[in-house]
């Protein structure tokens, strides 16, 4: 992605800056921690699972500068797989979503492979096709059950002691696992690791020049995002119960980069924040059927031309806006 | 006799090998239109699906509402379409080429998304009928030929030989390559270079919903039938490489054929398969098989 895209911090961050996102990851896990007094657990634990993924989308564009088009297959096929060894193996739930999070990264691995040999809009167009694949494999697959799904995919207590089948706790269970998986993406964007992916970001040929292996950068980055992908499709299998096409469809790699659009790409928080509002209209327009996509769309070529920072993207410019005028 | 050997009937043989080549010209009138589009304004049309979609639907809503037989349909649809696609690129498209390549695919996919919707919303998912215009066939040793299926091969390679006749050897498409080349310059030459890609926009979007007026009567008119195709058409993009029209042409076709055969020789595989050519030429030509590495 060229210099004109939306990108919000460069160099190494101030340890200023660093601990002020740590303490908005601290408010956000705490808002995260009273939220179901007044919310209802099942759509807070949807839109932590969705969060999960948009974090991890955002790993790859807003970071590396790669607009996956295909994110859904990792999403959909570690939700299938985790769903199909919990119900048919008797995996328990923990064994499950690792197993889910180990499969989004063997897919990672493979598609990654191919795909890092385009850039840019091929790239998109790549992830899309494969995706499509996965798609086709999992509708014709015997062990995902076509049309119907896997349907009532059991929660046995969680490391054989946590009752899960209980909401509350189970979304305290789903909270844990998205501050972990958040966490390890603050982690690499951080790291010496992440600054190169920055580089690669911001001109891929001088990283090239500068002796970084650019294919092992974006490679290792791509499994990274598709085992967390994977991670929060495999969660949301045993929150819902269920997997099903609509997972791995590619309207559902629409979703997620809907979602990080709006939040603003390349922000640590932006993700968070649209995958809440895309999940809470969605919520609220469920009765309007195909009108959904319709506002979808909609939403999407403002976004693009109007508000390409995102809602934290925006946010941030004009609190930089405010700072050097003060 | 050879038939025999590999135990396949030649009529399914045949039969396959013709739907094959059907779907092929509708690839290659798909990815020209991408192709031609891409070259000028460095776009990926996301929305090209939508707009075949609406070739198909604009020719069902000019017999049923209008009485405009298929001919008709068949000049006047594209126009309509192309229409639109003028207004999207004044109105929208424009805002976006002093910024990423990605801007433009996000856009076009979010107007894919309302158009798509809406055609669901008003119509329903299941797909309308539209009269074949052409019925009947000619009985050939091997196979029977319906009359609209020969038309749509022989109508699809005369759009796309005219296509690439008009871009490389007209004094119209020297302007169109050279302004691929370097904008600047052509615009330097006194050429009106915004108006020249707001027309081509118009010409790619009518191409498109050409070929979903050829498409209406073999198909079902259906609001899901651009989102189905585009996909795959992105697949027979990166198989091609879009630096080439004749080459977007020979791809979308071969891989219509072979698409044909996997149905008779491993139909589970036929979904895929496309998908799978594009794997294996990403790992042999990365740049695709007419593409100039960059």
């Amino acid at each position: 992605m060229s210099t004109t895209a939306v990108t919000a911090a460069t160099g190494p961050k101030s340890e200023s800056a660093k601990n002020r996102e740590l303490i908005a990851f601290a408010v956000m896990i705490g808002i995260g921690l009273v939220a179901p007094i007044a919310i209802y657990p099942v759509f807070l634990m949807k839109v932590l699972c969705f969060a999960l993924f948009a974090c991890a989308f955002n790993l790859l564009i807003g970071y590396v500068g790669l607009l996956s088009f295909g994110h859904a297959m990792f999403f959909g096929l570690a939700a299938y797989v985790s769903g199909y060894s919990v119900k048919a193996w008797g995996f328990s739930p923990e064994l499950g979503i690792l197993y889910g999070t180990a499969c989004g990264a063997v897919l990672g691995l493979v598609t990654g492979l191919l795909a890092i040999r385009r850039q840019g809009i091929y790239f998109a167009m790549v992830t899309l096709a494969l995706s499509q694949m996965v798609f086709f494999y999992c509708l014709q697959a015997k062990f995902t059950g076509g049309e119907d799904g896997i349907q009532a995919i059991p929660r046995r207590p969680l490391f054989g002691i946590i009752n899960i089948q209980n909401d509350l706790t189970f979304y305290y269970v789903v909270l844990a696992i998205f501050a972990a998986g958040f966490l390890v993406i603050w982690r690499t964007v951080n790291s010496p690791f992440g600054q190169v992916l920055k580089a690669i970001r911001e001109n891929e040929p001088r990283a090239i020049s500068l002796g970084y292996r650019v294919d092992h950068y974006k490679l290792l980055a791509f499994v990274l995002s598709a085992a967390l992908a994977g991670m929060a499709g495999a969660t949301k299998a045993l929150v819902f119960q269920l997997a099903s096409l609509t997972d791995v469809a590619w309207q559902m790699s629409g979703e997620v980069v809907l979602m990080t659009l709006v939040g603003g790409m390349g922000t640590i928080f932006g993700p968070v924040i649209g995958a809440a509002v895309i999940i809470t209209m969605q919520n609220y327009l469920a009765g309007f059927g195909e009108w959904v996509l319709v506002i979808q769309g909609f939403i999407f070529v403002v976004v693009v031309l109007a508000f390409r920072k995102g809602i934290v993207g925006e946010i941030q410019a004009w609190w930089e806006r405010r700072a050097t005028k003060a | 006799m050879l038939f025999e050997l590999i135990g396949i009937p030649p009529q399914a043989l045949f039969g396959q090998l013709l739907l094959g080549l059907i779907n092929g010209a509708f690839y290659a009138m798909m990815s020209l239109g991408l192709a031609v589009i891409f070259g000028l304004l460095n776009v990926i049309n996301f929305t090209h699906g939508a707009q075949y979609m609406m070739g198909a639907f604009a020719a069902w809503m000019l017999l049923e509402w209008a009485g405009v037989p298929y001919w008709g349909a068949l000049i006047l649809a594209p126009l309509i379409v192309g229409a639109t696609g003028v207004v999207m690129e004044k109105l929208l498209l424009k805002r976006l080429y002093h910024l990423d390549h990605l801007y433009g695919l996000l856009l076009t996919f979010g107007l894919a998304l309302m158009i798509e919707g809406f055609f669901r919303k008003q119509f329903g998912s299941s797909g309308l009928p539209y009269a074949n215009p052409l019925p009947g066939g000619t009985r050939l040793d091997f196979m029977f030929l319906p009359n609209y299926r020969a038309w749509i091969v022989i109508a699809s390679l005369v759009i796309c030989f005219g296509t690439w006749y008009m871009i490389e050897r007209t004094k119209l498409g020297s302007y169109l390559r050279a302004a691929t080349e370097r904008p600047d310059l052509v615009q330097a030459f006194g050429i009106n270079v915004p108006r020249m890609i707001t027309l081509t926009y118009g010409f790619g979007v009518g191409l498109a919903a050409l070929a979903g007026v050829l498409a209406a009567p073999a198909y079902n008119v259906s609001p899901l039938m651009g989102s189905n195709l585009i996909i795959i058409v992105f697949a027979v993009v990166v198989i091609g490489g879009m630096g080439s029209i004749l080459g977007a042409i020979i791809t979308g076709f071969a891989l219509g054929i072979i698409e044909g055969l996997t149905k008779v020789f491993y139909p589970e595989a036929s979904n895929t398969v496309i998908f799978i050519v594009m794997a294996i030429v990403l790992m042999v030509k990365p740049a695709g098989l007419f593409g100039t590495p960059k």
